[in-house]
């Protein structure tokens, strides 16, 4: 068993439950323990960062420190929450007052000895990853969005314009992924809430790029662009609708867990039909 | 005892207007050695000269002192003086009051006048151990050589085999023309660039001042200006050259043909024995080892079945030639950015995204497609073509900070070439700066967006999207402040230009220098453009800097001048003040020898007393520059710059410690 310090977010626990719960089930099969971690803060996502320097590093910290104290790598699942992670062990690492003044709230320094992972690259370290199905005929649009790509420092991949691992992983469950151009678009993110049309428009340029690509599915690896782009397909008048799926539920599906279980119901484009004819489920 | 004058030089008002010339004339009478101090409005005037030439004779002097200009000014002008006055020209020493002094101390009178005393107090002591000094000559190699065989190569060897010296051309590919060989017309003014390049590539062969050696690199450099020996390494071509007629049925019959052709800029294929184009110089073929099916396998042997001269020999094994220049002119040229670093542009993977350069190779008539433009991806003619301009130019996060300087000309070239060829089709070009300072380029590219309804967006691309049957274009147009999408057919990247991949290994073995971006450096910006720190070696073209055919032809004939200048003395002169070894001091450390930038020392075995043979350093007299850095570094004091000894050093640091 491999074992790291799991940092859900809040996201997990609401509006992308079936990421957790696709996560937890098969962290078990992939030999990956998920230590989580005590009393966590949220990280500060978009609120913190753009009104206080220090909140944003010392929320982030809290959650850092305690990783740090058992020696853990930290993971967490939401791409915003391993963005907000990762820069602010930058940041600290780079800003020595910065550092200075976070150790001074939070009573202790963060050393920044720690690895700090997203759960996709947990699993690709670490996991071990034995298909029991093979996804074949199943053509998948993998989708990265802004927080895992940008900046350059917290992308794990060196072709931040194109990057692979997800279409790898998905190759490595048997499946096809589709060579699209829209991978790393902005899905329009938190204007969801204030300025819905902008979403309607940029997400409706995913899924359209997509669709033309010839994509069966678009797996996601963050809650907020995953409610983009799956919510919103009804409000955007096009005249097709396509699947979004956690790239866990992938995972799932290829370790033999059943739609239900892996909380694939919770989705507003359902995508049961189409795995049913694939001979999937 | 030394008999010193100093002459004060007040020019103008210049140093007189911060410098109390008075006081300093009569600091200076008081000094040892000093026999008269005097002052004159204009020094270098000429009858501030007979001043200092009169003096000189009426005094009996045997040293001077000036407290004037830079030296860089008036030394030469100086010394020039004393020796019409019958002293050895060394024997002057200048004090820099102006530059030094009244320039930047215009604000504390006193002070600068401190100063300048002090100044002259340091030549006068320096003088005083001034040793005559005797100019040296060596012999010259009336003949050069030229590396690279691009317009600025041929140039240059055609003016300097005018001039009447012999020249040999060296060109690494199997035929001379370089890029200019490649384009299409020529900007501003529409020519041709075969039409007008390749008479002067058949000059170059008749010329019988010029020998060339095509497929070949400089592989040694030795020596020094005027006695360079450089050994050339000809690479194995495959076919006898005396016995090829250059008829091409080897070529038509070869069965390989899955290489890319280079000079169409891998549009296209070649076959493994190919002359890159039909008007090659020389019109003989080479066998690429590489995609060669003989040399792979073992078998075909095609060529050699179909020459009817047979020329093909596949035994034939690189060779070395040894060959002696007064004189190198390098004229390597550039490469194209590697635009598969911009991820935003597609990573080079977009078939339809294309360089300025597969255009050229595209439009041309004799190109590849016969003069039509085809988009890579299914041959279809595009009617609407996005130019994005600076792609790896300009460009910071790329490591390119620097204009390419001919790409918004080509750009502009190739919008309008497009709307010629295709009068339906329209062309948008991302720009950030119009750069057109050319004669007649400005009103080239106006004429490009008003007759031939061109469209011009200030702004950058962000993005290009690989669409089914198209390409969306993202970008911004900063000057009405909107997004802007372009659906496109196909997109043309400027990619910028940058040196040779093996420029710096060129310039090692040359111990010339190259810039921050990789571009040769020349000895002044400004007043030594084509020459380089090391004396006997020239550029010439776009190894130096981006430039356009026009620029490259002026600068490949200026460096044609300078080699005339060099290669037409009878002997060289050469600047006595430089390094000099004390064998019997020197433990032959080497310290010098790494430590100089020129390459001026050499280690040798000496006797230095009857049976007692070391190896110890020897300064090449007409490579040293007389730096002073060997002299810095040796441990043994065995080294001195003459002209600036240790002991002159010692004589101006003792005036600066007990005053
Ligand atoms: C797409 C495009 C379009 C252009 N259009 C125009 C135009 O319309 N008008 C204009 O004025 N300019 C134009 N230019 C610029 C023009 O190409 C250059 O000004 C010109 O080619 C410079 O000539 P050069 O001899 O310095 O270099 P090159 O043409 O690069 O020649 C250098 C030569 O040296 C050889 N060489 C390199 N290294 C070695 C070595 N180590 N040993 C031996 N040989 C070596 C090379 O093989 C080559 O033959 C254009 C450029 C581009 C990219």
């Amino acid at each position: 068993m491999y074992k790291v310090a799991y940092f859900p977010g809040c996201s997990l626990s609401s509006t992308a439950k079936e990421y957790g719960m696709s996560t937890e089930l098969i962290c078990k099969d992939l030999g990956i323990e998920l230590v989580k971690i005590q009393d966590w803060s949220c990280c500060g996502a978009t609120t913190a960062h753009i009104t206080s320097e220090l909140m944003a590093a010392a929320l982030p910290a809290k959650n850092l420190l305690w990783a740090e104290k058992q020696s853990l790598p930290i993971c967490s699942p939401c791409s915003a929450c391993f963005s907000r992670l990762k820069l602010a062990d930058i940041d600290m690492k780079r800003d020595a007052r910065l550092r200075a003044d976070v150790t001074e709230v939070m009573g202790e320094e963060y050393k920044g000895t720690i690895e700090i992972l997203h759960l996709w690259q947990v699993i690709q370290k670490y996991g071990e990853l034995k298909p029991k199905k093979e996804l074949k005929g199943l053509k998948v649009a993998s989708y990265y969005g802004c927080l895992l790509t940008r900046p350059t420092e917290v992308c794990p991949d060196e072709r931040i314009e194109d990057p692979q691992f997800l279409d790898n992983l998905v190759i490595s469950l048997g499946a096809s992924p589709v060579k699209w151009s829209y991978k790393t678009e902005c899905c329009g993110a938190a204007f969801s809430l204030t300025k819905t049309d902008i979403v309607h428009k940029l997400s409706g340029e995913i899924l359209k790029d997509a669709r033309e690509a010839d994509a069966d599915y678009i797996i996601v690896a963050c809650p907020l662009c995953h409610s983009n782009l799956d919510a919103r397909q009804e409000e955007m008048g096009l005249d097709f609708r396509i699947p979004v799926l956690y790239f866990t539920q992938l995972i799932g599906l290829a370790l033999g867990y059943g739609y239900s279980e892996l909380g694939m119901m919770k989705h507003f484009v359902q995508a049961k039909g189409l795995l049913n004819s694939k001979g999937l489920l | 005892m030394a008999r010193i004058g100093v002459f004060i030089c007040h020019c103008g008002s210049n140093i007189a207007g911060v410098v109390s010339v008075e006081k300093v004339v009569e600091a200076a009478q008081t000094l040892p050695g000093v026999r008269v101090s005097m002052d004159y409005k204009y020094m270098c005037s000429d009858p501030g000269q007979n001043l200092i030439i009169n003096t000189i004779k009426e005094q009996g002097l045997d040293r001077v002192v000036v407290g004037s200009c830079s030296p860089r000014m008036h030394e030469n002008t100086f010394r020039a003086s004393v020796e019409r006055a019958g002293l050895n020209p060394y024997m002057l020493e200048i004090a820099n009051i102006r530059e030094h002094v009244s320039w930047v101390h215009s604000d504390n009178k006193d002070a600068a006048t401190d100063k300048a005393i002090k100044l002259v107090e340091l030549a006068v002591a320096k003088v005083r151990r001034n040793e005559p000094l005797q100019k040296m000559y060596a012999a010259i190699e009336k003949r050069a050589l030229v590396i690279g065989g691009g317009i600025a190569g041929i140039q240059a060897a055609l003016d300097i085999a005018a001039n009447g010296y012999k020249v040999m051309l060296v060109e690494k590919e199997p035929s001379i023309g370089g890029r200019m060989s490649q384009l299409d017309k020529t900007f501003p003014t529409m020519d041709c660039s075969a039409c007008i390049l390749t008479p002067k590539m058949v000059a170059v062969a008749q010329n019988k001042n010029i020998t060339l050696q095509t497929y070949a690199e400089v592989a040694e450099v030795h020596g020094y200006v005027g006695n360079f020996e450089v050994k050339i390494k000809k690479k194995a071509r495959f076919v006898n050259m005396a016995k090829c007629i250059g008829c091409g049925v080897c070529t038509e019959k070869c069965p390989s043909k899955k290489t890319l052709s280079e000079f169409n800029a891998n549009i296209a294929a070649r076959k493994a024995i190919y002359t890159p184009f039909p008007q090659a110089v020389p019109n003989i073929p080479v066998i690429d080892k590489d995609s060669c099916l003989y040399f792979a396998t073992g078998k075909c042997k095609v060529c050699e079945k179909v020459c009817p001269a047979e020329a093909i020999d596949y035994t034939q094994e690189d060779e070395i030639i040894t060959e002696r220049f007064g004189a190198i002119v390098v004229a390597t040229g550039y490469d194209l950015y590697d635009h598969s670093r911009y991820g935003e542009y597609g990573y080079g993977e977009i078939p339809d995204v294309i360089t300025g350069l597969q255009l050229e190779r595209m439009i041309n008539s004799g190109g590849p497609t016969g003069g039509h433009v085809k988009r890579p991806s299914d041959g279809k003619e595009p009617e609407t073509v996005v130019f994005i301009q600076c792609v790896g130019s300009r460009d910071d996060a790329k490591g390119k900070p620097y204009c390419s300087r001919v790409c918004c000309m080509y750009t502009a070239k190739q919008a309008l070439l497009l709307k010629e060829h295709y009068p339906n089709s329209q062309a948008f070009v991302f720009y950030m700066d119009i750069r057109a300072a050319g004669k007649g380029y400005e009103e080239f590219v106006q004429r490009v967006q008003t007759e031939y309804g061109v469209v011009y967006l200030r702004g950058r691309v962000s993005r290009i999207y690989e669409k089914k049957d198209h390409l969306l274009v993202k970008g911004v147009d900063t000057l009405s402040g909107q997004q802007v999408e372009i659906k496109a057919d196909m997109v043309v990247l400027a990619t910028g230009l940058e040196p040779k991949k093996e420029a710096q290994n060129l310039a090692q073995l040359l111990h010339i220098g190259y810039d921050q971006n990789g571009f040769y450096t020349e000895l002044h910006p400004k007043l030594a453009p084509v020459e380089t720190q090391i004396a006997g070696v020239y550029l010439a073209g776009c190894c130096q800097s981006p430039k356009d055919i026009p620029d490259t032809v002026a600068q490949a004939s200026a460096t044609a001048a300078k080699v005339g200048a060099l290669l037409s003395q009878e002997s060289l002169e050469i600047e006595p003040m430089i390094s000099e070894v004390n064998p019997l001091l020197c433990s032959g450390c080497r310290m010098c020898y790494h430590a100089c930038p020129y390459s001026a020392i050499e280690m040798e075995d000496k006797e230095i007393r009857r049976g007692d043979v070391r190896c110890v350093a020897k300064v090449l007299t007409s490579v040293c520059k007389g730096c002073g850095v060997c002299a810095a570094g040796c441990y043994c004091k065995a080294i001195d710059l003459k002209g600036w000894t240790d002991r002159q050093l010692m004589e101006e640091i003792g005036v600066l410690r007990y005053r």
